[in-house]
């Protein structure tokens, strides 16, 4: 082998060798990335994303649950004014969790609530227990409402934007810091 | 005597146990039979669209292998649109319209997961480029020819 062919064939190989080194320290710094944002609450890989997000609530009607009224999408798209959209029930742990927040939420914003597959006497007693946070309440019993709402699981929220479009949404119980930096600046955005 | 029954009892449950938590059909959690539609071919296409639904719940399993409630709701509404004798794939629209792509089990070819689907064959043409490439550098470049000295001693030792 001649020198000059040698020079060529010293440096291949030793971009042979980096390559791997290259695409290990890539993926490193990928995973790295996706670990951290799952620490800090950034990255979720299980968040379920509500294709319902900036789309006109769906069709539906449901019926009074005591001690409050029913509604359904007319009532909704007949609105001014944002509203939360609550999805609850009493046999739901974090939805009990919950509720301190609701009823601190309530005066500044509306909560309409929807009884997921609860029967309306648990149900009653529930609200009546946690201070009835909501302003109107209907019952989906057989939970198909829900499910056209892409709901996974309770509880669950929506905020309605004026016309009843669907402007946000939560698969989680609300806890201070979303309702403070997220729900309520966003709630004041649509007012205007 | 009687610890060899034993013994034999509990060899044959454990087989059993194993055979029928392999068994195919204890693997569909349909609750409850009235769950299933009359016509046998009608439900073999729940099942299988069900398969490729997941469980919102639990995650890692299909709506058919779930026993959750909001499975059982989803398996409901799956044979409710087979019975109307809609296509499957009007079926899997209406549930990703309202959970997204990420109720398909199986995820679509779109840009976001174009690596994912052609990753067998991008590995299987690297790897023959590898290979194809390795193999003709192995041919091109034999053993350097002996010299003088290698020959002798060749010579010598036959």
């Amino acid at each position: 082998m001649s020198d000059k062919t040698a020079q060529p064939d010293l440096t291949r190989r030793r971009l042979l060798m980096a390559a791997p080194l290259v695409v290990a320290g890539g993926a490193g710094i990928a995973f790295w990335q996706m670990l951290s944002g799952m620490r800090q609450g950034s990255f979720d890989p299980h968040d379920i994303k509500a294709p319902a997000l900036n789309r006109p609530v769906p069709d539906f009607t449901l019926p009074d649950q005591s001690p409050g009224q029913g509604f359904g999408a007319v009532d909704l798209r007949a609105l001014k004014v944002p509203v939360l959209v609550n999805f609850f029930a009493s046999w739901c742990i974090p939805c009990v969790a919950e509720m301190p927040q609701l009823n601190a939420l309530k005066d500044r914003l509306p909560i309409w609530g929807i009884a997921y597959k609860d029967k309306p006497a648990d149900a009653q007693g529930f609200v009546r227990r946690a201070g009835n946070p909501y302003a109107r309440i209907a019952s989906d019993l057989s939970g198909m409402t829900a499910i056209d709402w892409g709901v996974s699981g309770v509880p669950e929220s929506f905020l309605i934007g004026p016309g009843g479009v669907i402007r946000w949404h939560s698969a989680a119980a609300l806890d201070e810091a979303t309702m403070h930096d997220i729900l309520l600046p966003l709630a004041a955005s649509l007012r205007t | 005597m009687k610890a060899a029954m034993r013994r034999l009892a509990f060899v044959l449950a454990t087989v059993l146990t194993v055979a029928i938590s392999l068994s195919p059909l204890a693997a569909v959690a349909v609750d409850d039979p009235s769950e299933m539609l009359p016509d046998a071919h009608q439900e073999a296409r729940a099942q299988a669209i069900g398969s490729q639904l997941r469980c919102l719940v639990c995650q890692n399993e299909s709506i058919e292998d779930s026993s959750a409630g909001l499975a059982r709701d989803l398996r409901h509404v799956v044979r409710e649109h087979v019975a109307k004798g809609e296509s499957d794939r009007q079926i899997m629209d209406w549930m990703v319209g309202r959970y997204g792509n990420f109720i398909r089990l199986s995820p679509p070819l779109t840009a976001g997961t174009i690596l994912l689907w052609v990753m067998p064959v991008l590995a299987l043409l690297v790897g023959g480029l590898v290979a194809f490439l390795s193999f003709r550098r192995a041919r091109g470049s034999g053993p350097a020819p002996l010299s003088d000295d290698e020959r002798t001693r060749l010579t010598d030792l036959t």
